[in-house]
């Protein structure tokens, strides 16, 4: 006989997946939304309340359908995905309280049923990757949050058309990582006899060096590259970031390539081993110098964009590269900082979108052209943006400045020139967002608003979800206990369990 | 297998998308026949049904709406022949050191493998071993693949509706000229006048629908399954749409029905999983739903195969039905 709290790891899958389809039959104007968010917040206690019971007791197993793995499905919930759990569902939550406004204000009343429902389903999607201990599952559930990932973003064609097209280059380039994935779990299946991630890792030391393996490994790791947007494998993501509503983009932005690195990261530490990605496949010399121009030329990118949206997405990209180049360092500090940004990131970049998000609801458009005197016109809202434009940049009491102040500790330990050259990229890249946000700081508030522009803030229940963000961002700057306490127990776990 | 490469070469070469929609029916029915040979007759099954059969439908569906001549590409891209070279030749490395064809101590043959073949018999009373694996032991990743094809059509649902009710709604009067200059029935789908199909239609979709329930239920002791079931339903139904006209298909069962369909199917299954959870179990236990373990099994996947054939069935005709309501709004344009 199973407890309730024994219950917890699937029914955080379960919860948000059951709604789904009770969502779809919902109308109305309010209850969809009402469903979704209530479905999520409790979500979100449930990660809570994991986190707080793996980093007591240590990795929770929960047995799908009472079969033992590796001939059943595991969940298993280590100190890794337990953190991303929390985060996934937490940025969800901010989101969802946002999101009643603003999304009745860009999509048709009687498709908002629908709409939710695609919502829970993404939201189960990125859950279920990173609850499970079965490489199989994680496709399945890859690719619950890909289709449903395209049709909320193709549901920006109500405001902008060019949203469809952005979401048939999302489903294409999408549908060759995922199934690259597949590829590579295929070919380890044949290898190891097993789909469960701890068994296929207990495995791998004696197969590593057989071409099959070699493939395998090359396949999912591009696969995963792919998916989680890494310089060059990116041009889905401005695009789709841009024309997609505005919550589902703030959504997007925190978690779902988040939920790749999440797997990369997965898949380098857990299964296939340090010493193996690094040691035998080198993964350092390919990870690294794609992060690093990544990052650089992204930021570059960024600042010659004209749609506010456009331009944090590119941002958006060039973060993913810092990530990746934390990750590249193999080392516990690299993954120290990987995992602070991760989450540092997600909130600010959460924050900007809502805020953009809000600019759009009242003057309907994010052209940088057209939002001359912003700062006057919505104050508190263009405040909230460049608080978390400071964040991006790395200002101090930002969390910005906590990310790059690890990743950059993190490169220096690696005592040689190159780690020298590396803070210095670093350093220009961040000079580079210092020019792209300031050129959204100039027209915002030295310029003057045209004249008959609309003035005005947003509905109070749009201000203040984005301003928790950017609180909440601005809690993690000054008070690290949180974030860099549990990134440190999670790379500690990973760097000591391989 | 010659054959398969024949096809597929002639799939990207041929100009005319419907003589490539017919070929690749073709290389369906090859890559089923590969599957048979390799003895994963499930596979082949479903790849018969899936690839052959209603995707083909959905196809001749878009056609219909785009017309079928590809226009003529003059570029030539380098890079994107370069990447599937890069790709075939990593898999085509990765074939040497393979385990070979059919041996018996192949790591997959001796791993997890052999309990299913030995013991799901008893465990599940199932006979069929395929069934026991997707249903039971990996029945939570079934669920998983249920909820992708929920989205699928919830997906075509959303997306091929958006454009659909800004149009004011056409008074009635445009309609009758329509239904009559289109032999009674809008989009051009079915005809009074053929005769020979309709009496075909009518002597062969009972067969159809209930072969479709045969193979529902009795995938438990050979081939088939609630996804084989549920598309050849589905194709069933859509002949019907083809046949007579989309009018009197959504009598029987209009969008509203379906969209309730879809997410029914997707609660029985969870409903069961969740049943199992309030009986004190793991989620999708089967063991506790019935006081005999094995008695239990077989109910729960009777009732989660049922779930995924509704699903599958709603979610094809949902797709269908939007195809086609597309090519209502096109025909209603050109007037």
């Amino acid at each position: 006989m199973l407890s309730f709290v024994q219950q917890f790891p699937v029914l955080a899958i379960v919860l948000p997946l059951m709604s789904a389809p009770v969502c779809a039959l919902t109308r109305g104007k309010v209850f969809p939304w009402f469903l979704t968010f209530l479905v999520s917040a409790f979500t979100f206690a449930i990660s809570i309340e994991l986190l707080a019971e793996v980093s007591a007791n240590g990795p929770i197993s929960y047995h799908l359908g009472g079969w033992e793995p590796p001939w059943g499905i595991e969940y298993l919930v280590d100190p890794l995905n337990a953190f991303m759990l929390v985060l996934i569902s937490g940025i969800s939550t901010g989101v969802l309280l946002y999101a009643r406004e603003s999304i009745a204000h860009e999509i048709r009343e009687d498709q908002l049923g629908l709409f939710f429902t695609a919502y829970l389903l993404a939201l189960t999607g990125m859950m279920g990757i990173c609850i499970t201990g079965d490489a199989f599952n994680v496709f399945v559930f890859l690719e619950i949050m890909s289709l449903s990932s395209y049709v909320l973003i193709a549901m920006g064609a109500r405001n902008d058309r060019r949203a469809l097209t952005a979401s048939f280059q999302y489903l294409i380039i999408g549908t060759v990582g995922a199934t690259f994935y597949l590829i590579g779990v295929g070919l380890l299946y044949m290898m190891t006899g097993t789909l469960n991630i701890a068994d296929i890792a207990s495995r791998f030391a004696e197969i590593g060096g057989m071409r099959p393996v070699q493939a395998a490994v090359a396949f999912i790791v591009i696969g995963l590259a792919i998916k989680l947007a890494l310089f060059p494998f990116h041009v889905w993501l401005p695009n789709g970031y841009t024309y997609a509503p505005s919550i589902v983009t703030s959504f997007f932005a925190g978690t779902a390539t988040k939920v790749s690195v999440y797997l990369l990261i997965r898949f380098i530490f857990t299964i296939f081993g340090m010493d193996y990605s690094f040691g035998v496949v080198g993964l350092t010399d390919i990870l690294m110098p794609l992060a690093v121009v990544g990052f650089l030329s992204m930021s570059l990118v960024a600042i010659f964009q004209d749609n506010v949206k456009r331009l944090l997405a590119y941002s958006s990209v060039a973060q993913l590269g810092y990530i990746v180049l934390a990750i590249s360092l193999a080392s516990n500090e690299g993954l120290t900082a990987a995992m602070v940004h991760i989450l540092n990131h997600a909130v600010v970049k959460t924050g900007m979108f809502l805020s953009v998000g809000s600019i759009f609801f009242v003057t309907g458009t994010v052209s940088l052209k057209k939002l001359e005197g912003i700062g006057q016109r919505m104050p508190l809202t263009t405040f909230g943006f460049v608080l978390g434009g400071l964040g991006l940049i790395g200002v101090p009491l930002t969390p910005g400045f906590i990310s790059k102040w690890y990743l950059i500790k993190a490169v220096l330990d690696l005592e040689s020139p190159l780690g020298y050259g590396l803070v210095a990229a670093i350093l220009i890249s961040s000079l580079l967002a210092v020019i792209y946000i300031w050129r959204v700081v100039e027209v915002a508030y030295f310029r003057p608003p045209p004249a008959g522009a609309t003035r005005g803030e947003p509905p109070l229940t749009m201000l203040v979800p984005s301003w928790i963000f950017i609180a909440i961002s601005f809690y993690f700057g000054i008070d690290t206990t949180f974030s860099v306490g549990f990134s440190k127990a999670i790379a500690a776990f990973l760097t000591g369990g391989a | 297998m010659l054959l398969l490469i024949a096809g597929t070469i002639t799939v990207l070469v041929v100009r005319n998308l419907f003589v490539a929609t017919m070929m690749l029916g073709i290389v369906s029915f090859t890559m089923a026949l590969i599957f048979v040979s390799l003895d994963a007759v499930d596979v082949a099954f479903t790849e018969a049904a899936v690839g052959a059969g209603i995707s083909t439908v959905l196809y001749i569906g878009t056609l219909a709406m785009v017309g079928a001549q590809e226009k003529i590409r003059v570029k030539f891209a380098a890079l994107p022949l370069i990447i599937c070279l890069a790709v075939g030749g990593a898999l085509f490395y990765a074939t040497y050191q393979m385990p070979g064809y059919a041996e018996a101590d192949n790591p997959v043959h001796k791993h997890v493998a052999p309990r299913y073949i030995n013991d799901s018999g008893k465990e599940t009373g199932v006979p069929n071993i395929v069934t026991s694996v997707l249903a039971s032991y990996r029945g939570y990743d079934t669920f998983g693949e249920t909820t992708v094809i929920f989205t699928a059509g919830i997906g075509v649902m959303l997306i091929l509706r958006q454009r659909r009710l800004k149009r004011p709604p056409p008074d009635g009067e445009e309609e009758e000229d329509l239904k009559t200059s289109l032999n009674g029935s809008i989009s051009g789908l079915g005809s009074d006048h053929d005769l020979v199909p309709h009496l075909v239609s009518k002597l062969l979709i009972p067969f159809i629908l209930m072969f479709a329930l045969y193979v529902q239920f009795h995938g438990d002791f050979g081939p088939g399954g609630g996804f084989q079931a549920g598309v050849i339903f589905a194709a069933g139904f859509i002949l019907y749409a083809l046949i007579f006209s989309l009018e009197e298909a959504r009598v029987i069962l209009n969008e509203k029905v379906i969209l309730c369909l879809i997410a029914l199917g997707v609660l029985i299954y969870g409903g069961v999983g969740v049943v199992s959870m309030l009986l004190g179990g793991h989620f999708l236990d089967y063991n506790l739903l019935s006081h005999d373990p094995v008695h239990g099994q077989h109910l729960g996947i009777l009732l989660v195969e049922i779930g995924v054939g509704i699903t599958v069935t709603a979610a094809m005709l949902a797709i269908f039905y939007a195809f086609v309501g597309r090519a209502e709004i096109e025909i209603e344009q050109l007037d």
